[in-house]
């Protein structure tokens, strides 16, 4: 089932969480909502599962406008960051509770109900805990019993609010991996919220980075992750870097000096530079244009080296990382040149 | 005793236990005492008296269908207290605190004015009152139903009696509700929400669920209080004995017979059952709290 949002906007108070935003969202598609707290993602993902509506604006559910129906009708499988698993009743009336419920024409039979939700224990790999109850399991499995519940009514979409928000970082991976395998399994079109954005890049198909209430891009994390269309997304994606440079005669200037990349667009004035800082290639100072800096600090971490550089007394330090055992970590000077880099008008 | 970080055991639990000791501990123990003095026979005879066993009976019946309806009541008033937001919350969530301020007295002689057969409640229940010709003037009743006719007297009678009683025992279950409801994650009625359960089954299984310790602890103290029970009830009640006699109301008569031993006996055996009963709810909520954790 694919979702069309078509131009929502959303007001709490007269402040707008969401600004007329369109997304379309392909069936059985694993899609990622991220951004930083406060730019709607969570108040997107509301409005499609209906436990919000819109100020204005429409959210089709394939061809079908689902914008007036309720959260009931719009049957979709919602999954809680704090779990909301209902603690009077056992892992086993907790994913049967959604066929349950059901009225008596659409209601299985209670044999099959439970033959249904002991399947759906296996699938979330849970087998023989049916009997227990939620606060008897640890936040992964809880987490897993939602999700669980959620698919048992056969969503139209799957929808998870920062799922693995509160789990610690070792089983957020884990779930994070059995969560791509489960998507895979059910093709569910399935979208969800985080502000972790290494769990989008490696869980999503396509990724929607969010800021203010807008969506700023969407794409599969590669398209994100490399071609970033704004400072805002060079920067929440992934580590990056900037300096202020100046683009002049198709090249870009930094202290007056030409650093060796061509300018992207002959549009002279000021401009930012953005790069990754794994993603640079050291040069012998002195020798060709390049970028070059002062070592200010350099610290360890993990495998690599971080180096800070001040750049032609520019205030703001630049990063790069080098190898840990690399020689020119124990230089005062450094000079680099960006491998792949962003340059957007204007001073960030 | 394992030593705690928190200073001040000893200072405190002494207290607790000198604060108990005076307050509580004694006068009961010195009940028993008094009521132990008495040959064995007699507090067979004092116990198994009529007068005595109808005066248990009203004061533990009416105090238990008291603190029923006020479950029902209680939780409608404070549901509507903490879910909606109109103008006059507050002044309405101050008033609920009433029954507790009031001079129970005054509250007994305000209900029975308003519930006597010539008072403005009572009127309307009395015999040709207004109820009584509008339920005769149905023409669409089923045979033999008209004969059913709507004229109860309500002050000086138990049904009196259970009035007084919700009225003192109401807030213990609305203060008693109201912060579990509070406390509810709005989260759990938008997942059932999105299971497809609609209103009514999201109260009746997972509301209300969670609200039942809270209702128990309510209960259990709108019961007892409803038992201890006195001055409301002495107005409304018109204390004719076997009919409409409450157990403190006969405690009162005997103390004014000087007939402390009967007092003692009849004393001790409302605490008994008291405490039996209180029990019994502590029992189920320790029950609950193992099977559901800490809800």
């Amino acid at each position: 089932m694919d979702i069309r949002v078509d131009t929502v906007r959303k007001e709490f108070s007269l402040y707008p969480a969401l600004n007329d935003v369109s997304l379309e969202v392909k069936s059985s598609e694993l899609i990622a909502l991220l951004g930083p707290s406060g730019s709607g993602k969570t108040t997107l993902l509301r409005l499609i599962a209906g436990l919000e509506l819109p100020t204005a604006g429409r959210i089709f559910f394939g061809d079908e406008d689902a914008s007036g129906k309720t959260v009931q009708e719009r049957n979709v499988g919602f999954v809680f960051q704090a779990y909301a698993l209902f603690r009077n009743m056992t892992v086993l009336d907790n994913i049967s509770f959604g066929l349950k419920v059901r009225p008596r024409s659409t209601r299985p039979p209670n044999a099959e109900i439970r033959r249904r939700a002991m399947e759906l224990l296996d699938l979330v790999q849970l087998t023989g805990l049916e009997k227990r109850f939620p606060q008897q399991l640890s936040g992964g499995q809880r987490q897993r019993v939602a999700l669980a519940r959620a698919l048992a009514i056969e969503p139209r979409v799957l929808l998870l609010d920062e799922p693995f928000g509160a789990l610690d970082a070792q089983v957020r991976k884990e779930l994070r991996k059995w969560l791509r395998e489960i998507h895979d399994r059910t093709g569910h079109t399935t979208v969800f919220v985080t502000h972790d954005q290494e769990e989008a890049l490696e869980l999503a198909d396509r990724l929607v980075v969010m800021s203010q209430g807008k969506i700023e891009q969407v794409g599969t994390p590669d398209e994100v992750y490399d071609r970033p269309n704004s400072p805002f997304v060079f920067s929440f994606i992934g580590e990056s870097s900037s300096i202020p440079v100046a683009v002049e005669n198709r090249e870009l200037w930094s202290g007056g000096r030409a650093i060796g990349l061509p300018a992207p667009a002959d549009a002279p004035g000021e401009a930012t530079l953005f790069f990754r800082p794994h993603d640079v290639e050291l040069v012998e100072d002195g020798v060709g244009a390049a970028l070059a800096g002062v070592v200010a600090a350099s610290r360890r971490v993990g495998g690599t080296r971080r180096v800070e550089l001040e750049v032609g007394g520019n205030p703001n330090r630049v990063e790069i990382d080098l190898p840990f055992d690399h020689p020119a970590g124990e230089r005062t000077r450094i000079a680099f040149r960006p491998k792949r880099w962003r340059v957007f008008p204007g001073k960030v | 005793m394992k030593p705690s970080v928190i200073p001040g055991f000893g200072l405190t639990f002494g207290y607790t236990i000198l604060y108990l000791s005076l307050l509580v501990l004694i006068p009961i123990a010195g009940l028993f005492l008094k009521a132990a003095t008495t040959p064995w026979p007699q507090i067979v005879r004092i116990a198994t008296a009529p007068r005595t066993i109808n005066a248990l009976e009203i004061s533990f019946g009416s105090s238990l269908i008291a603190a029923l309806v006020n479950v029902l009541f209680g939780v409608i008033v404070a549901w509507v207290l903490v879910r909606y937001k109109f103008p006059g919350r507050r002044i309405l969530d101050a008033i609920v605190d009433l029954p507790f301020a009031l001079p129970t007295a005054v509250a007994g002689i305000a209900l029975s004015t308003l519930y006597a057969p010539k008072g403005w409640i009572g009127s309307l229940f009395s015999d040709k009152g207004p109820l009584w010709q509008w339920w005769h003037a149905q023409t669409w009743l089923p045979f033999g139903l008209e004969q059913f006719s709507l004229n109860f007297k309500i002050a000086y009678t138990p049904t009196g009696i259970v009035i007084a009683l919700i009225f003192v025992g109401l807030p213990f279950i609305v203060r008693t509700v109201q912060p579990v409801l509070e406390e509810f994650e709005q989260e759990l009625e938008e997942a059932a929400a999105t299971l497809g359960a609609n209103r009514w089954q999201t109260i009746a299984k997972v509301i209300l669920p969670r609200l039942t310790p809270a209702l128990l602890t309510g209960f259990a103290l709108a019961f007892a209080r409803a038992v201890g029970e006195y001055g409301s009830v002495i107005f409304i009640a018109g204390n004719l004995p076997n009919i409409s006699e409450i157990a403190p109301v006969l405690i009162v008569i005997k103390l004014e017979e000087f007939d402390q031993a009967g007092a003692a006996v009849i004393a001790g055996i409302m605490l008994i059952i008291s405490f039996a009963m209180l029990l019994v709810v502590n029992l189920i909520q320790a029950w609950a709290r193992r099977r559901f954790g800490n809800v």
